[in-house]
C-alpha cells in the first residue's frame, strides 16, 4: 500500500470517529449547566487547538533536526505538518467565534488567548509564504528550518503572555497542572475526540507528505 | 570571544559609518516616525479619548514600524555589486557578522527612538519626565528583542522575492510578545504606578531577550552560507 493509501484510511478512521464524536456529543453527554448545548463546541475546539499547537511545536522540532542531519524527508513533514496546522488554527478560529456569540455576546474580542492563537495563525502563514517564496529546494528547507525553530521557541512566549494578561476566556479545564475538572461523561467524549483529531492530523500528513514525495521525484 | 567582538565590531563600524555618511536610510526613518506620529494625532478624537490612555499604544506602534521599516536595510545594502559574497569570503565568523548587524541596527533604531521619544512628548504632552530612567530601559529591552529577531529575518528574506513585504509578514507575529510587555509596562509607567507592578512584563523581555539573541545568533549561519 502506498504512503497515499495510508493517509488516506487514516483520514477516513478519523472522519468516522469525528461523526462519532458528534453523535456523542450531541446525544449522550450531558448538557452543561451555564453554558447549554453551546458548550458542545468545545469538544472541537479544544482538541484543533491542541494539534495547532503541537504542529507548530512538530514544525520546529523537524526544523532543529534538518539543519542537523540535512535529511530532505523531515522539511517534506515540516511542510506537510505547517499545512496542516494552518487548516486546524482555521478550524479554531472559526469555532471560537461561534461559541463566543452566544456565550460573551461577541463574536471576537481582542483576549490575549485568541490574539495569541491568531498571531500563531500568521505564523503558520508567514512560514508557508517562506517556502512559497524560495524556489531552490535546499535553500527553501533550511529558512523554513530557521523559521520554524523561532515559531517553537515563540510559542512559549506566546503562552507566558497569555498567563500575564487579563484574559476572558475560559481557564484551562482539561490541560493543567491539577486533574481535570470536569464530569466523566465529556472527558471521555473530550479525549474521544482528541483522538480523532489526532487521526486526522497524522492522516491529513502522511497524504500531504506523499503528495511532497512525488513533487520532488 | 574577543576575536568574535573585534570583527562585530569591524561590520558595526562599517554599516555605521556608511549609515551617517550617507543618511537617506536614517533621515528616512525618522522622518516616517515623525508622520506616523503626525498620523496618529488625527486618527483620534481628542475629546472623547484621553491622550494618556492611547499614548503607550502610539509609541510602540510607531517604534515597531520605524524598527520594521530600518530592518530591511540591514542585508539589502549588501546585495549591492555582491558586497554580501565579499563580506562571506573574508574570514569574518558568521556571529561576528550576526552581531556586527545587530549591532549596527541597534544604534540605527536607537537613533530613530531618541529622535521619536521627544518628539511623541512634544505632540501628546505626556509628563514622561519623572519615569524617564525606567522608560529608556524598557525602551531598550523591547528594542533589543524587535532587532535581534529582525536581524536574522532580514538576512532570511533578503533573497526571496517581495522581500521587504515578507520581511514585515513573518516578523509581526515575533513582536507580538516584547509589543504586549512594552505596552504594558509603558500603560502603568504613564499611569504613575510602581515598577514592582511591571515586574512580570519585564522579567518576560528579559527572557524574550535572551532566548531571541541566542537562538539569532546560532541560527544565523543557515541564512547566509550557501
Amino acid at each position: 500500500m502506498s504512503l497515499a493509501h495510508k493517509g488516506r484510511w487514516i483520514t477516513m478512521v478519523g472522519l468516522v470517529c469525528l461523526a462519532g464524536v458528534y453523535v456523542r456529543a450531541l446525544a449522550f453527554t450531558p448538557v452543561e449547566r451555564l453554558q447549554g448545548p453551546a458548550q458542545k463546541i468545545f469538544y472541537l475546539h479544544v482538541p484543533a487547538a491542541l494539534w495547532t499547537e503541537a504542529a507548530m511545536i512538530l514544525v520546529g522540532l523537524a526544523g532543529i533536526f534538518y539543519l542537523f542531519l540535512k535529511d530532505p524527508r523531515l522539511d517534506r513533514f515540516a511542510a506537510a505538518s505547517a499545512e496542516v496546522g494552518t487548516v486546524f488554527a482555521i478550524i479554531v478560529l472559526t469555532t471560537g467565534p461561534i461559541w463566543g456569540k452566544p456565550i460573551w455576546g461577541t463574536w471576537w474580542t481582542w483576549d490575549a488567548r485568541l490574539t495569541s492563537t491568531l498571531f500563531l495563525f500568521f505564523l503558520y502563514v508567514g512560514y508557508l509564504l517562506v517556502r512559497g517564496a524560495v524556489r531552490d529546494p535546499g535553500v527553501r528547507a533550511r529558512y523554513a528550518a530557521v523559521l520554524g525553530i523561532c515559531g517553537l521557541c515563540l510559542v512559549p512566549f506566546i503562552h507566558l503572555s497569555v498567563f500575564l494578561f487579563r484574559t476572558l476566556h475560559p481557564q484551562p479545564i482539561i490541560v493543567k497542572p491539577s486533574a481535570p475538572s470536569l464530569p466523566g461523561s465529556m472527558l471521555a467524549t473530550w479525549l474521544f475526540s482528541l483522538v480523532a483529531f489526532s487521526l486526522l492530523y497524522v492522516g491529513f500528513v502522511t497524504q500531504r507528505y506523499a503528495v511532497g514525495d512525488t513533487d520532488h521525484a | 570571544m574577543g576575536e568574535v567582538l573585534a570583527q562585530a565590531w569591524a561590520v558595526a563600524r562599517k554599516d555605521l559609518v556608511l549609515e551617517f555618511r550617507t543618511r537617506t536610510a536614517l533621515v528616512s526613518a525618522v522622518v516616517f516616525a515623525a508622520l506616523v506620529l503626525t498620523v496618529f494625532n488625527f486618527g483620534r478624537d481628542p475629546t472623547a479619548v484621553p491622550t494618556i490612555d492611547l499614548a503607550p499604544t502610539i509609541l510602540w506602534v510607531t517604534f515597531t514600524f520605524a524598527a520594521m521599516l530600518a530592518m530591511n536595510r540591514a542585508f539589502q545594502l549588501e546585495l549591492e555589486n555582491q558586497a554580501l559574497e565579499g563580506l562571506l569570503a573574508s574570514p569574518l565568523s558568521r556571529t561576528g557578522l550576526y552581531w556586527g548587524k545587530l549591532v549596527a541596527n541597534l544604534v540605527f533604531v536607537a537613533v530613530v527612538e531618541a529622535v521619536g521619544l521627544p518628539l511623541f512628548v512634544l505632540f501628546f504632552d505626556v509628563p514622561v519626565g519623572r519615569v524617564l530612567a525606567p522608560l529608556v530601559g524598557v525602551i531598550a529591552l523591547a528594542t533589543l528583542g524587535f532587532v535581534a529577531v529582525g536581524t536574522l529575518f532580514s538576512a532570511l528574506v533578503m533573497r526571496t522575492r517581495f522581500a521587504e513585504l515578507l520581511l514585515v509578514v513573518i516578523l509581526l507575529p515575533f513582536l507580538v510578545p516584547p509589543l504586549i510587555g512594552a505596552v504594558q509596562v509603558t500603560a502603568r509607567l504613564f499611569g504613575g504606578r510602581p515598577l514592582s507592578e511591571s515586574v512580570g512584563y519585564l522579567k518576560l523581555l528579559a527572557a524574550y531577550d535572551i532566548v531571541f539573541v541566542s537562538l539569532a545568533s546560532f541560527l544565523f549561519r543557515f541564512t547566509v552560507d550557501e
